[in-house]
């Protein structure tokens, strides 16, 4: 079956990742603030300039409803129809309109064939539609005017075409909601291109620290030299991991000179117990607790070397020698090793070549290592059990498995048995330093390979990954 | 046995010259660089211990100088400094032999007389024996008191190297460097098997058993 892309819902994943990602939400709330911010600032505009154009309308309106007023009451009715006509035939677009009934309804004067449907408001404010004689059709727009009673129950109506005002609203609404538009597509890149800066520099601080946990405590955080609070937290997590770095240094530097220090006079124990058991020919006994002595000094020893050997391979001094290894090679002879051994607990040792394995590294370190894997393996499996290995070369690299039939080791303790002394069995009876493992787990950081615990109730699977050697040039 | 120990450390010098005498070797000892070069080149010695780091002339540098001299006494290097590469400077430089800081006695011992052992089979041999074991080497084929004993490649490689050194004790790091050529302390009873698979072939319907454990250091080919 071939593969075809992302499956859905790892891009679900990616979707949901995206929307949980902090650039993400600082973008947004961005947004947010400054929508808001320039919708109270467009709403002003709006206000003072429609708004003033609408208060302009009616002032000009009520001036002339008073002077209409005034005309009626110095000469009568006669005297206003004839203004109203008048300012009617100095109006030909019709843009004013004037219209005067009496009680009836009926038209007295005016540009208006009927008096409008609907009732004037609060304030004696009518909105109205104007029907307009135009060459071709008839079209209607809207009207607004005010409406005043005259003694005598006559009526009159003074009002404005409003389509231009209409117009020009619209067209600031137009342009406010585009500048709005606009305003929410620049503050949305805005955001992102500002939130991203902060989250790329979080990102690199969040990199260096998961390269440090995974155990190069050497590294630090760049600053990019501008001596902003970015800066001044890098600097000071760098102070913090020196402090932690010179600690960590401290707490070896004493295990090994302790390792040291004891070793010496360990060995001089060794050297003497073994004069004082050639010495004791004659006497079984004494010779007996003697070459007793010298197994323990010899497990002792065993340790501080371990301790120190460790120590080395850490300190990456061995990489000076590193030359091309065939993996599959030394699996053969890891194999050849311990055939015997397995077939005295009757397991059943088995080895797999999947083409070359070349890899540059320690020989003798790398098949230390490979020797303490399998010395556990046979250890832990019971007799009659399989212990398989395996050399796989991939694309990125060689893969090397051990796989035993033991009882493996549960999934909370897999981390764990890498350090120094663990051991599962807490009584620490079983023989042993606890310092096999810690020892592979230096020799592969040495070579940059790394090492995985896996496998279920049926048995261990320990996995190797060596990265590709064959890409630099030899 | 004539030794000269070229070694500054007081310490060291006294077990290792205690320990020689015991095994009856003619032991002088010498704590400076250059001294060291001169007594050795006077050639009245069948080995040389060497610590590498001295006063006056390092270690490395008596042994190049004797090389160049045409001095083929051998010499077993002691060191401090056990990582690979100086391990391989040392030998480079006409060391025939590197041990490393702190070891067991039994093991120089075995170490050094399997280097007088070597220092006099010059001549390539094509047969080897001990008691009634015989090595056909270019045959490839063992027999003991004239039956055939059939052995894998690295069986036969463990049996020759031990019958080269037969009387000798060697140790499970010797082993698992000459035999198997990969060098470290091997912390694990994985050569004791090997060891107990070859003793079945070669010992277990023969008397005298030939093949012996040597409590807590290693085992012995013993032929008287």
């Amino acid at each position: 079956m071939s593969d075809t892309g992302h499956p859905p819902s790892a891009l679900r994943a990616r979707a949901a990742n995206t929307l949980r990602s902090s650039t993400f939400r600082l973008a947004v709330l961005y947004v947010l603030l400054l929508g808001v911010s320039v919708g109270i600032l467009m709403a002003f505009i709006y206000w003072s300039t429609a708004g003033y154009m609408d208060r302009q309308t009616a002032a000009t309106i009520e001036a002339e409803i008073r002077g209409l007023a005034e005309q009626y009451r110095r000469r009568g009715l006669a005297g206003l129809s004839s203004v109203i006509s008048e300012r009617v035939a100095r109006d030909p677009v019709g843009s004013s309109v004037y219209l005067l009934v009496d009680d009836n309804l009926e038209r007295l004067a005016g540009n208006l064939d009927r008096w409008p449907t609907g009732f004037p408001g609060s304030e004696g404010w009518i909105r109205f539609r104007l029907r307009e004689r135009g060459p071709d059709r008839a079209e209607e727009h809207a009207a607004r005017g005010q409406v005043f009673l005259l003694r005598g129950g006559l009526r009159l109506l003074v009002g404005r075409d409003v389509r231009d005002l209409e117009a020009t609203r619209a067209l600031i609404l137009d342009a406010l909601a585009w500048g709005l538009a606009i305003t929410a597509a620049l503050a949305l890149l805005g955001g992102w291109v500002m939130s991203a800066g902060v989250m790329r520099r979080l990102e690199i601080i969040n990199q260096t620290a998961g390269k440090i946990m995974a155990g190069d405590l050497s590294r630090r955080i760049p600053l990019n030299g501008s001596g902003d609070d970015f800066d001044e937290l890098a600097e000071n997590l760098n102070r913090m991991l020196e402090r932690i770095e010179q600690l960590m240094a401290g707490v070896r530097q004493v295990s090994d000179n302790i390792a040291h220090d004891l070793r010496t006079p360990l060995t001089r124990v060794r050297t003497k117990l073994e004069l004082l058991y050639n010495e004791l020919e004659d006497c079984e006994n004494a010779r007996s607790l003697a070459g007793e002595a010298i197994a323990d000094a010899e497990e002792m020893l065993g340790t501080f070397n371990a301790l120190l050997r460790i120590a080395r391979i850490e300190s990456g001094a061995r990489r000076a020698a590193f030359a091309r290894v065939d993996l599959g090679a030394l699996m053969e002879d890891l194999a050849e090793l311990y055939e015997p051994l397995a077939a005295e607990k009757g397991q059943s040792l088995t080895l797999r070549l999947d083409g070359p394995a070349q890899v540059m590294g320690d020989r003798d370190l790398l098949f230390q290592a490979l020797v303490n894997l399998v010395d556990n393996a046979i250890k832990y499996t019971p007799p009659r059990g399989t212990i398989a290995l395996a050399v796989a070369s991939r694309e990125d690299g060689v893969i090397l498995t051990i796989r035993d039939s033991g009882p493996g080791i549960p999934p909370e303790a897999r981390e764990r048995v890498l350090d120094r002394f663990v051991r599962l069995d807490d009584s620490r009876s079983t023989p042993g330093s606890g310092l096999g493992l810690s020892l592979v787990k230096a020799a592969l950081d040495l070579h940059q390979a790394s090492i995985a615990l896996g496998g279920d109730a049926d048995g261990l699977l320990v996995t190797i990954r060596f990265r590709d050697a064959r890409s630099p040039a030899a | 046995m004539r030794v000269l120990l070229i070694e500054d450390d007081r310490q060291t010098a006294d077990y290792l010259l205690r320990g020689l005498a015991e095994t009856g070797a003619v032991t002088d000892h010498v704590a400076d660089g250059r001294a060291g070069l001169l007594q050795a080149a006077s050639g009245e010695y069948d080995a040389l211990v060497v610590d590498r780091m001295l006063p006056g002339l390092d270690g490395v540098g008596i042994v190049r100088t004797l090389r160049a001299s045409g001095n083929r006494t051998p010499v077993l290097f002691l060191s401090a400094l056990g990582e690979v590469d100086d391990r391989v400077a040392g030998l480079r430089a006409g060391g025939d032999d590197y041990l490393v800081k702190p070891f067991a006695f039994s093991e120089l011992h075995a170490r050094l007389e399997a280097l007088l052992r070597r220092g006099k089979a010059d001549t390539p041999e094509t047969c080897l024996r001990v008691a009634d074991l015989e090595m056909d080497l270019l045959k490839r084929e063992v027999t003991r008191a004239g039956r055939e004993i059939r052995l894998q490649p690295r069986e036969f490689r463990l049996l020759e190297y031990l019958v080269r050194h037969a009387d000798q004790v060697v140790t499970r790091t010797m082993l698992l460097e000459q035999v198997w050529d990969y060098h470290f302390d091997p912390q694990t009873n994985v050569i004791d098997v090997h060891i107990s698979r070859l003793r079945s072939k070669i010992d277990k319907d023969f008397e005298p058993p030939l093949l012996q454990t040597v409590r807590g250091v290693g085992y012995m080919l013993r032929g008287a």
